[in-house]
């Protein structure tokens, strides 16, 4: 039994929060397509849409080869953490050996742990292993950290597959590694391309050891790019809202497509059981 | 056949037991080199004088006692506390106020709105700090906005200003946080029985009572859940930091995450920057574990 005031107040409040949510992003939105070179500092409304910034931020701001970067390790990462996540989390799931709780705990623990509690060593220990400036200090270190939520997400689909399909399996002659591959992971894709985006995510987004781990330019990704870019150009605003686009997007695009299982991975992610 | 079942069941899943270590054995030696051993390396690093590049001498507890003592070490850890009221309180209540006002009837457009609410979380905090350095900047939108009201006099340069540095950056924290409190607790109140809320309107119960008699009780879980995860994120946000204030003006707005950073590369304190980073770590895990207690002691 609801009024229709009550209602409408309702949608009152629902809008408002819409809309702070989406401002900032209009606002850089629109800035993105303004008048490129204006010395505006706040957001400005396009008068058209003029394509220029982002030509200008591709080539004058390099973006296309920190987006190249970004592509090459959001692949690497992926793909090694999706292959090993599978593999540790199988054996979790839905095998039983001395010391497996341990272990898997063990994994846990990377859930919540700060980057900033290992960003020092390891950034000693790739000096050492001369991998500072490579493609490999961003992969490694970024791949340990999103093996955390992998193995701790696959394993919740194997624990839930059912036992039957897997005893059918083996009573067929498969040996574990084909019932792996052949049976339960083409029918966890849902489960398993969650993870590939939530792990993508987190990969492209990722700022502090891309800062720490890469001094040159030419590895720079492109949160690191935008940093940079920032701190010679911060008058550009056109040009800085454009190459916040070229950032954004490919992260947007997903989640729009994907928003209701990628909502539930981060929230179930983040969260010990 | 449901002999042969049976048999496999007691034997485990009839595997040699040791077939389990090796699926597990590339994710952990990753895990172990690349996570495992840097933590423990920070424990160690934290526990020395050192200063990047000579001989390191051993410290024993003095970057820890330094924490404690030392103001513009304690300084930071204070303004993450202060932060987490931006990062974390505020988000949830909003976030409580939110969904229980969306319980009382089928909202239409409920998938766009979780979208978009949702949304400031996919953002990179590099494209969050950008966007937001330009909403509180001398002549952003805020305060354009305000002197097109006529509180012009309001207008400043809000990351720039003493005072209002630190609310400044919490406030965009509660702007990335709240959609994802909101998201949490739509989920959580879909669970409650209608014919709970429909009980408390016939006991008489207005929308205040309602919300104190049904739906915070039934979202228990998901508030320990929102916690967590806002607290987690108000912790470790370097990045926001980093792009928006550098930790200033002067230590206005320095937190424990800005400022391993800065002394572990820039004034070259490895051994005090392994203590702060121990030291989050700590607070982190006291937090969490707090919430998750607090939750579960009032269950029973």
């Amino acid at each position: 039994m609801t009024g229709r005031l009550e209602r409408s107040a309702t949608y009152g409040i629902l809008a408002l929060f819409a809309v702070i949510s989406l401002t900032p992003v209009i606002g850089i939105l629109s800035t993105a397509f303004g008048r490129p070179s204006s010395q505006a500092a706040g957001f400005s409304l396009p008068d058209g849409l003029n394509w220029a910034n982002f030509a200008e931020a591709w080539t004058r701001g390099h973006f296309g080869s920190y987006l190249t970067n970004s592509v090459l390790v959001a692949a690497v990462v992926v793909t090694a953490t999706a292959v090993l996540a599978v593999l540790a989390a199988y054996a979790f799931g839905v095998m039983h050996f001395p010391g497996s709780s341990v272990l898997f705990y063990l994994f846990v623990i990377g859930l919540t742990l700060p980057q900033e509690a290992l960003v020092v060593p390891l950034y000693f220990d790739l000096r050492y292993w001369q991998l500072t400036d490579t493609y490999w200090a961003l992969i490694l270190p970024q791949t340990a950290q999103s093996l955390a939520f992998g193995v701790f997400w696959m394993r919740t689909y194997f624990r839930n597959s059912p036992r039957s399909v897997i005893e059918a399996a083996r009573i067929d002659g498969a040996s574990s590694w084909t019932t792996l591959w052949r049976v339960l992971v083409p029918m966890g894709r849902p489960a398993l391309s969650t993870m590939v985006v939530i792990v993508f995510m987190w990969t492209w987004n990722e700022f502090l050891m891309a800062l720490v781990m890469v001094s040159d330019e030419a590895h720079r990704t492109v949160p690191l790019g935008l940093a940079f870019f920032q701190g010679q150009h911060s008058s550009d605003t056109a040009l800085l809202a454009a190459a916040s686009v070229l950032i954004a997007l490919p992260v947007v695009v997903v989640y729009v497509a994907l928003q209701r299982r990628f909502i539930e991975g981060m929230l179930t992610g983040a969260v010990k059981e | 056949m449901r002999h042969a079942a049976g048999r496999y069941r007691r034997r485990a899943p009839g595997q040699p037991r040791a077939v389990g270590y090796l699926y597990v054995l590339p994710a952990l030696a990753l895990y172990g080199v690349f996570l495992l051993f840097p933590l423990g390396q920070t424990v160690w690093l934290s526990l020395l004088h050192w200063d990047g590049l000579t001989v390191a001498t051993w410290a024993g507890t003095d970057n820890y006692q330094a924490l404690l003592t030392d103001p513009s070490l304690r300084g930071p850890f204070l303004h993450a506390l202060a932060l987490l009221f931006f990062y974390a309180a505020l988000p949830v209540a909003l976030g409580l106020l939110l969904a229980s006002a969306l319980s009382r009837f089928r909202v239409r457009g409920m998938t766009f709105f979780r979208t978009v609410f949702f949304l400031p979380q996919v953002l990179a905090m590099v494209v969050v700090g950008v966007t937001w350095r330009s909403i509180l900047g001398p002549d952003g939108l805020l305060n354009d906005s305000l002197r097109a009201v006529g509180l012009g006099s309001l207008a400043r340069s809000w990351l720039g200003d003493y005072t209002w540095a630190l609310p400044a950056v919490g406030t965009i924290g509660t702007w990335v946080e709240t959609g994802l409190c909101v998201v949490l607790f739509l989920a959580g109140i879909q669970r409650i029985p209608r014919e709970l809320y429909e009980a408390a309107r016939m006991d008489g119960a207005g929308p205040l009572r309602e919300f104190f008699a049904v739906t915070l009780p039934a979202l228990r879980a998901e508030t320990a859940v929102a916690l967590t995860l806002t607290i987690v994120a108000g912790l470790r946000n370097f990045d926001l930091i980093y792009i928006t204030t550098g930790g200033g003006p002067g230590n206005a707005t320095s937190v424990p995450a800005y400022e391993v950073y800065h002394r572990a590369f820039e004034t070259n304190e490895v051994g005090s920057a392994a203590a702060m980073g121990v030291g989050l770590t700590v607070l982190i895990f006291v937090l969490t574990v707090s919430v998750a207690r607090l939750v579960e002691g009032r269950n029973r």
